[in-house]
C-alpha cells in the first residue's frame, strides 16, 4: 500500500509484517523512530512480539542473539557508537551462524562526536561476516529488510544481514513508499524454520571453544557461504520481483547508464540519487557519464564490478568513509576487482566526501568529475573548508 | 584433518544445499575425555562396610562419576575419576579410603 | 541424577577437586532437564565445552565473557513468545569476574527488567581461567597475580564487592549465598530459586585448589572454614528482607588463612590478620550469624 511516510515508519511497518518474536534495541540517534514505532505497534496489539528494552547496545545484540538461538525471528537496529559497542556480539552472531537482521542507520563515528550521516559505522564492521546491503531510497530500505530475512534464514546461508540506510537522509526523510501487504509478505517470506535451536526436547551446546584444530574450518565455512551468497542474492531478487514486481536485478550493483560511459562514478547509498541527477544532466549535454551503484558491500561483487566497468577509461570512487592511513574502503575493493585482469580503466581515482553529514550536492559531484583527470588521486577529500584547516595548536 | 578437507572439497563440488562447518554439539555425540588417566597419586577405595547410603559421595564428586543405590553399592567410574579425594573426605562413616594408584587391584 | 542422559556428564576437563565443577553440577541437577543454560566465558565454559565435546545434557549456549544475562534475557523473551516459558527454567551463570565486574551491566539490566531467570555466580574470588588475577570480588589482602603480596604490599587493598546486596537493591524476589562446602544447602537454595518467578541471584563460594593453593581433598575444609569464620556468610534475602542465615560458632579467621597458600604472606603479620578478623566480625554482626547461647 502506498504511503507518504517517514522512512523510519516505513521500516517499522515492514518489520511488523515480518513478525519478529523478539525485538531489542537501545536508543541512538537516528535509529530511534524505528524502534519507537515498533514499540507503539506492540503496545497497540498490532504486533505480537517481546520488546526487551535493554541497558546498552551490547545487550541489545546479545538479546537478539539469545532469541535467535532459541529459534525465533528477531530484530534490532542501531547506528554509529551503538554498532561499535555491540561489535564483539556482531562478530559472535555471524560466527554462530544466526540469521539476525539489523538496520544500521548510518551515522558518523566519534571523535569528534557527530550524529549526522556517513557510512563509517557499517563499513568499519565489514569483516564481521554479516551480509551488508545498502539502500538508495526508502523503497529499497523497506524491500531490503524483507529480502534480508528471506536471505538470512535460507538454510544454505544462515548468516546475519545488515540493511544499511543513510541516517536522517533516509530514516527521517519523507517519501512515497509502497509498503507490502501482509498477504504478499507471507507469500514471499515463509515462517522461520530454524536449522538448530535451544530446545529442551533436543539439547545442543552452542558457542563451544574451538582450538587450533577446529577454528579455521568454521571461518572457512562462512567465507564459502559469503561467496555463494553472491548467487543467492540474485535468486532472492527474482523471487521478490515475481511477488512484488520491483526488480533489483542481481542485488549486487545497479548499472546506471554505464554501457558506453567514458567516466563512471562508483558510490553507495542515498548519494546515488544526487549522482543520478548529475548523470542525467550531463547525458543531456552529450557527455558519456555513468554511475555504478554498489548494493551488496558484503559479499563484495568483484566479478560483477569488473564486468560492468572493464571498458570504462576513468572511474571515480566516492567513499563516505575513510580507512585512516590507507586507501578508502570502497576504492580498495574497486581497485582489487581489476588487478591482474586484462582489461580495466586507466584511472581509478578515489574521493572522500560527505563525512559527518556534510551534504554532497550536485556541485560536489561536478567537482568530483572535474578532479577525475588522467592523473590518479587517492582519498582526495572534496568540499573541505580551507579556513578550518588553518586552525593550529601550539600548546600556549 | 585431511579427511575433513576431503569431505569439504567433495561437498563443494557436489553443489551443496546445506550449511556446513563445525558449530554445535549434541550431548549424545560427546564421549568426553577419559580423565581417569589423570590420576597419579591415589584412587578411592570404597570399603563397602559401614556405608549408610547418605549419597554424600555422589553429591560431592566434581566428575559426577560416583553411582549407587542401596548401602554398600556405591562405586566410582575409574574412567573419569581424577583422584581428588573429596569422596573420602566427605564420607561421614569413613568408609572410603584413598589408596596409592599402583597398588589397587580393582576394577577395569 | 540420571545415568542414561545426565544433565552434566563426566569427562570434562576441570582440575581435580574443582569447587566450581561440583557446584555447577549440583545447580543443573537441582534445576533438572527442562532447563536452558547461558554461560559466560570462564573456567566452567572452557572445561565443559571444548569442541567436539560437551558435558551439558541440557540446551546450553556460550556467547561472550560478559553477556550471559543479556543472552538469557533474549532466550527468556523467545520462550515467552513461543509460549514455553512456563515449562522451561532459565539459568545464566558465570564467575565472579564475569558477574561482578565486566558483566555487571548486563546482570543489572536483567535484574531490573524482571526476567524470570536464575543467575548463578561461581565465586572463586579471582579471574581464575586467565591466571588468578584480581577481581572485584577478591577479598581484602588476597595474593593474586595482579595484586601480589610483596615487600610493599599485603595483596589486594580493597574489600570484597558486595554483590548480593547490589543484586538485592534491584528489588528482586530472591538472593542467596551458598558454598561448595555445603552441597545440600546449595541444592535446596537452587530448587527454591527455581520455584520463584522473577529474577534470582545465587552466589556460590567455590574454592579453586589451583588458585587458592590447597590440596584437592581440602576443598571441603577450606569452603567450610570460610563460612565458619564469618568471612563468607551464608544467607538468603527474600523480597528484600534478610530471611535466613546459617548460624555459626565463629572460628578465628587465622584458621581459614592458614588453610590456603594465597594467604600465606599474612601468617606472620598480626596487624593484617586483625583487619581481616574485623571484616569477619562485621559480617557476624551484620547478618546476626552467631549461634544464640
Amino acid at each position: 500500500m502506498k504511503e507518504f511516510v517517514e522512512g523510519s515508519h516505513a521500516i517499522a511497518e515492514i518489520i511488523k509484517a515480518c513478525q519478529p518474536g523478539v525485538i531489542s534495541a537501545y536508543p541512538i540517534t537516528p535509529q530511534t523512530h524505528i524502534v519507537e514505532d515498533l514499540a507503539q505497534m506492540v503496545s497497540n496489539g498490532e504486533l505480537k512480539a517481546q520488546v526487551v528494552n535493554v541497558e546498552s547496545e551490547h545487550s541489545a545484540a546479545s538479546v537478539v542473539l539469545g532469541g535467535s538461538a532459541t529459534g525465533v525471528r528477531v530484530y534490532t537496529a542501531t547506528s554509529s557508537q551503538g554498532l561499535f559497542y555491540m561489535q564483539e556480539v556482531v562478530f559472535n552472531i555471524a560466527g554462530m551462524r544466526l540469521p539476525v537482521v539489523m538496520t544500521c542507520a548510518n551515522r558518523a563515528i566519534s571523535a569528534p562526536i557527530n550524529i549526522w550521516n556517513d557510512q563509517q559505522d557499517s563499513i568499519s564492521l565489514r569483516d564481521a561476516g554479516w551480509i551488508q546491503i545498502y539502500a538508495e531510497d526508502n523503497q529499497e530500505a523497506v524491500d531490503f529488510h524483507l529480502i534480508a530475512y528471506r536471505l538470512a534464514e535460507d538454510k544454505r546461508v544462515m548468516l546475519p544481514v545488515m540493511v544499511c540506510m543513510d541516517g536522517f537522509i533516509l530514516t527521517h526523510g519523507m517519501e512515497t513508499v509502497d509498503v507490502p501487504e501482509q498477504e504478499k509478505v507471507d507469500k514471499f517470506l515463509p515462517k522461520y524454520n530454524p536449522l538448530y535451536k535451544l530446545d529442551t526436547a533436543a539439547p545442543i551446546s552452542m558457542g563451544l571453544l574451538a582450538d587450533p584444530d577446529y577454528y579455521m574450518e568454521a571461518r572457512f565455512a562462512i567465507q564459502e557461504t559469503m561467496k555463494e551468497s553472491l548467487g543467492y542474492l540474485s535468486e532472492v531478487s527474482s523471487e521478490f520481483k515475481s511477488v512484488f514486481g520491483r526488480d533489483y536485478k542481481d542485488l549486487l550493483v545497479e548499472e546506471y547508464q554505464t554501457k558506453d560511459a567514458e567516466k563512471v562514478i562508483v558510490a553507495m547509498g542515498s548519494v546515488c540519487g544526487t549522482i543520478k541527477e548529475v548523470i542525467d544532466e550531463q547525458r543531456a549535454k552529450g557527455k558519456k557519464i555513468g554511475l555504478l551503484r554498489i548494493i551488496s558491500f558484503r559479499p563484495f561483487p568483484y566479478a560483477r564490478v569488473y564486468e560492468a566497468l572493464k571498458d570504462v577509461s576513468r572511474i571515480a570512487v566516492l567513499d563516505k568513509s575513510v580507512s585512516l592511513g590507507a586507501y578508502a574502503p570502497i576504492a580498495v575493493e574497486i581497485k582489487a576487482a581489476f588487478y591482474g585482469k586484462k582489461k580495466g580503466p586507466k584511472v581509478i581515482s578515489s574521493f572522500v566526501g560527505g563525512l559527518g553529514g556534510r551534504d554532497i550536492t550536485l556541485e560536489s559531484v561536478y567537482e568530483v568529475l572535474r578532479r577525475l583527470t588522467a592523473k590518479e588521486v587517492n582519498s582526495d577529500f572534496i568540499d573541505l573548508k580551507p579556513e578550518l584547516l588553518k586552525e593550529e595548536y601550539d600548546g600556549k | 584433518m585431511s579427511l575433513l578437507l576431503i569431505k569439504l572439497k567433495a561437498s563443494l563440488l557436489a553443489g551443496r544445499d546445506k550449511m556446513f562447518g563445525p558449530l554445535i554439539v549434541k550431548p549424545k555425540d560427546s564421549k568426553g575425555d577419559k580423565t581417569g588417566s589423570w590420576r597419579t597419586q591415589g584412587r578411592p577405595e570404597y570399603l563397602h562396610k559401614n556405608c549408610i547410603a547418605c549419597r554424600m559421595c555422589v553429591m560431592i564428586c566434581p566428575e559426577g562419576c560416583v553411582s549407587g543405590k542401596e548401602k554398600n553399592t556405591f562405586a566410582v567410574d575409574f574412567n573419569y575419576c581424577k583422584g581428588c579425594g573429596l569422596c573420602a573426605e566427605i564420607c561421614p562413616k569413613k568408609d572410603i579410603e584413598m589408596v596409592p594408584e599402583e597398588q589397587e587391584g580393582g576394577e577395569k | 541424577m540420571m545415568e542414561n542422559s545426565p544433565v552434566f556428564k563426566s569427562g570434562h576437563t576441570a582440575c581435580a577437586g574443582c569447587g566450581q565443577a561440583i557446584a555447577a553440577r549440583l545447580v543443573i541437577e537441582a534445576a533438572g532437564p527442562n532447563t536452558i543454560v547461558a554461560n559466560n566465558t570462564g573456567c566452567l565454559e572452557v572445561f565443559t565445552t571444548k569442541y567436539p565435546e560437551t558435558a551439558w545434557g541440557v540446551p546450553w549456549i556460550h556467547s561472550l565473557f560478559e553477556n550471559s544475562a543479556a543472552v538469557a534475557s533474549g532466550i527468556e523473551a523467545a520462550l515467552i513468545y513461543l509460549g514455553k516459558k512456563d515449562v522451561t527454567n532459565m539459568i545464566c551463570q558465570g564467575g565472579d569476574g564475569s558477574s561482578g565486574d565486566i558483566g555487571l551491566q548486563a546482570l543489572s539490566g536483567m535484574l531490573e527488567r524482571g526476567h524470570d531467570i536464575l543467575y548463578v555466580c561461581y565465586d572463586n574470588e579471582a579471574y581464575m581461567n586467565t591466571g588468578v588475577q584480581r577481581s572485584g570480588l577478591t577479598p581484602f589482602d588476597t595474593n593474586t597475580t595482579t595484586s601480589p603480596a610483596g615487600a610493599c604490599s599485603s595483596g589486594n587493598v580493597r574489600p570484597k564487592k558486595a554483590m548480593p546486596e547490589i543484586c538485592n537493591a534491584h528489588g528482586i524476589p530472591y538472593v542467596a549465598t551458598a558454598s561448595a562446602g555445603f552441597p545440600q544447602d546449595l541444592t535446596r537454595k537452587v530448587k527454591k530459586a527455581i520455584s520463584i518467578k522473577g529474577p534470582k541471584y545465587i552466589q556460590v563460594h567455590v574454592p579453586c585448589p589451583l588458585g587458592w593453593r590447597h590440596e584437592t581433598n581440602q576443598m571441603l575444609t577450606v569452603a567450610r572454614l570460610a563460612v565458619e569464620t564469618g568471612l563468607y556468610p551464608l544467607f538468603e534475602y527474600e523480597n528484600g528482607i534478610l530471611a535466613n542465615r546459617k548460624q555459626i560458632v565463629p572460628k578465628p579467621v587465622v584458621e581459614y588463612l592458614k588453610s590456603q597458600g594465597r594467604f600465606k604472606h599474612l601468617l606472620n603479620n598480626p596487624e593484617e590478620i586483625k583487619k581481616i578478623q574485623e571484616i569477619a566480625d562485621h559480617n557476624i554482626q551484620k547478618y546476626n550469624l552467631k549461634v544464640e547461647a
